[in-house]
């Protein structure tokens, strides 16, 4: 085996062809400095996945442990504002997905941005509304700790539900005002003219970020709002 | 010192070696540097988020910090609930905190690790041409991303307790404090594998270089680093044996334990064969990979001893159970972290170190870790509890032994930041290929220029060509 372990005499550092100027210098071409970026974003959603995991993990294990305290304490959300932010956030991922088109696609500036801030509204909207139902809860002394009044059977499981209920509502809110902020620097980049066919990674990855919230809302509706039989009543 | 005290200093001794020393010091040391030259890339995926994670670190160490400086914690590094959120009067939030911070620095290391593997390896560098190295990485990275998020969570949610008083696990409060341990065991023991995965990556490439011969096995070593990082998610239920799991979850949990022993044993097995024929020559990073098969070996099968219940009810919370994952954690994850150390400081640093000074410290260890840690298997086999400050006059023996080894082994430890210090001002300059080993990183000057190579390689073969151990051939 006296063969040299590698040939070195391979392609120089310094590529020949003409660089993007949004090329790293790390990188050897643009294909492969967006699939980083985004397999990048991939795992971090995971991570995210396994974040928002420990809060239903504990979510599963206390409705098993009293599922009617569960529904009682649930009857007390109020659904209408519960959907009403279920649309406003797929209708954010949609102009999202239609601001990533528009990056992708070469847009004006104008029209890049109009979808960015498009979402940045839907998604003010939902915390808005959050911010409504926050206020109610604290009125109606819902909110765990000394102040929480439960006048139904199972006022412990209700303390649970809405421990949980803050918990979980509370880190996807966080995670919307983050993504809020991202949307703002997306949205001067793009009118500063940064994106185009070429290069619209920053957008596309903000975009996967983006659905990745709205998906666990999707997740926290139902299991916040929906449990114990609404509309049977 | 009071009880109040001990209880204050093991915690931190807990928070500071596991959180900011044996998960970090590897892939932040060692990883960062020699996984982009390892796969003949430039620098990892994301420089940005690598210096990132190196800022989110020392902001969560200085959290720790403070906690340590305002007046310590003293709910043990496990931040056992409901202790830690009810009744304990320390700076738990503070040390809550820093943990829940450092996390993300692990995380974005794992993330940039996975992301760079998957999209960096120079041309003609397919995956089972990968370093062993880069394979054990690759593992621990998949760890760090899965795991560390939950501990994220679970931290978050006792400090959320204590300010809020949301009672998820205070049972006063209607919470379960057995759910605290599931969640924080589903982080903390697979990250017993990122403390021990890497260190098996460097003992890995130790063993080839110093033996003159290709690993045993190659392609079982790699997956074994998987095995373990897959296997590693599904034990954490042995160490709630005996706080209310249900006997059927326990049995589970112990049969899992035992098969996890079965992809750390391969690796043992495979290093074995390794060095067996080979042209082995005794430099100090080899002695340090023999110090690891060695100590990890009676770590590893201590840990069978506590993973069969009947037994775990007898050694469990003893010395014992101190013994054996110091035995995994000092005698495998440091030695293979300093043989690691001497092993690439030339590469690193450009200069040599004075090997005598390095045999005669890698034996200070050795004597010294062993005088340290075997006499407390015995302590805790005839019954001397972790976690009290007093003993009863029995146990005195086994104690001085201790801290005599202690101190041989804290000579052993400094000895190295001496003449590692001494050879950056005063050590003669390396050559590209000190040792005579193989591999990308050896190909390239020492200190490797900024983009690490002058040319990117094309790799036609695998990264190892040393004799090739019989029986097995890795392209």
């Amino acid at each position: 085996m006296h063969q040299p372990p590698v040939h070195v005499e391979g392609i120089p550092a310094a590529n020949a062809h003409a660089h993007h100027p949004k090329l790293q210098h790390h990188f050897d071409t643009m294909e492969q400095q967006a699939e980083a970026s985004t397999l990048g974003m991939w795992v971090f959603l995971v991570t995210e996945i396994m974040f928002f995991g420990g809060l239903f993990m504990a979510y599963l294990v206390y409705r098993y442990a009293s599922p009617e305290g569960f529904a009682e304490a649930s009857h007390h959300l109020n659904v209408t504002w519960g959907a009403v932010n279920t649309i406003v956030l797929i209708v954010s991922s949609l102009t999202m997905a239609l601001g990533v088109r528009a990056a992708q696609t070469s847009a004006p500036p104008k029209t890049q941005v109009f979808w960015i801030v498009a979402t940045m509204v839907f998604g003010a909207a939902f915390l808005g509304v959050k911010a409504i139902e926050y206020a109610d809860k604290f009125t109606h002394h819902l909110v765990p700790g000394p102040n929480f009044i439960w006048e139904g059977k199972h006022p412990a499981a209700a303390e649970m539900f809405y421990s949980l209920y803050f918990c979980m509502t509370g880190l996807h809110a966080v995670h919307m005002v983050i993504g809020l902020g991202i949307m703002t620097v997306i949205a001067v980049m793009a009118w500063r003219r940064q994106f185009d066919a070429d290069y619209y990674t920053p957008v596309e990855v903000a975009g996967l970020y983006w659905h990745f919230v709205d998906i666990v809302w999707i997740f926290l509706f139902p299991l916040l709002y929906l449990i114990g039989g609404h509309f049977i009543e | 010192m009071t009880a109040d005290t001990y209880n204050k200093m093991f915690t931190m001794h807990g928070v500071v070696m596991v959180f900011f020393f044996l998960i970090p010091s590897i892939p932040a040391v060692l990883g960062n540097f020699l996984i982009p030259i390892m796969i003949g890339a430039k620098d990892l995926a994301f420089p940005r988020i690598n210096l990132l994670s190196w800022y989110i670190y020392v902001l969560g160490g200085l959290f720790t910090l403070t906690a340590a400086l305002s007046g310590g914690v003293d709910t043990g590094w496990t931040f056992y609930t409901p202790y830690s959120t009810a009744a304990s009067n320390s700076h738990v939030i503070t040390a809550a905190l820093g943990v829940f911070i450092t996390g993300f620095s692990s995380i974005l290391t794992g993330l940039n690790f996975i992301v760079t593997v998957h999209r960096m390896r120079a041309p003609g560098l397919t995956w089972f041409r990968l370093p062993l190295f880069v394979w054990a990485h690759y593992a621990t990275s998949l760890i760090m991303i899965l795991g560390t998020p939950v501990i994220a969570i679970t931290v978050l949610l006792v400090a959320a307790e204590r300010v809020l008083h949301m009672g998820i696990f205070d049972p006063a409060l209607g919470g379960d404090p057995i759910l605290f341990q599931h969640l924080f065991w589903f982080y903390s023991h697979p990250a017993v594998y990122i403390m021990i995965l890497p260190a098996m990556g460097v003992i890995s490439e130790i063993v080839q270089a110093f033996s003159r011969k290709n690993i045993f096995g190659y392609s079982f070593i790699a997956f074994s680093s998987l095995a373990i990082a897959i296997i590693g998610f599904l034990v954490w239920g042995h160490h709630i044996f005996v706080a209310g799991q249900s006997v059927y979850a326990g049995m589970i949990f112990s049969v899992l334990s035992f098969v996890v022993a079965i992809p750390s044993a391969i690796k043992v097995f495979n290093w074995t064969a390794t060095i067996y024929k080979g042209s082995v020559s005794f430099d100090s990073p080899m002695l340090y990979a023999f110090g690891f098969i060695g100590l990890f070996t009676i770590g590893g099968l201590t840990g069978l001893f506590l993973a069969a219940m009947g037994l775990d009810i007898h050694v469990h919370d003893t010395y014992f159970v101190v013994a054996h994952f110091h035995y995994i954690m000092v005698g495998g994850a440091i030695m293979g972290y300093l043989g690691g150390l001497h092993y690439w400081w030339p590469k690193i640093t450009g200069r040599l170190y004075p090997e005598g000074w390095a045999k005669f410290a890698a034996l200070m260890v050795f004597v010294g870790f062993n005088l340290t840690f075997f006499p407390q298997f015995i302590a805790g086999y005839l019954g001397m509890p972790r976690r009290y400050h007093s003993y009863p006059d029995e146990f005195q023996i086994f104690n001085v032994a201790s801290t005599l080894g202690a101190s041989i082994l804290s000579v052993g430890y400094v000895l190295p930041m001496v003449y590692f210090i001494w050879s950056i001002v005063a050590g003669e300059k390396s050559p590209a290929d000190p040792w005579g080993a193989k591999g990308l990183e050896w190909e390239t000057p020492s200190p490797p220029p900024t983009e690490n190579f002058f040319v990117t390689p094309i790799v036609t073969h695998g990264t190892h060509q040393y004799a090739p151990s019989k029986g097995v051939g890795i392209v």
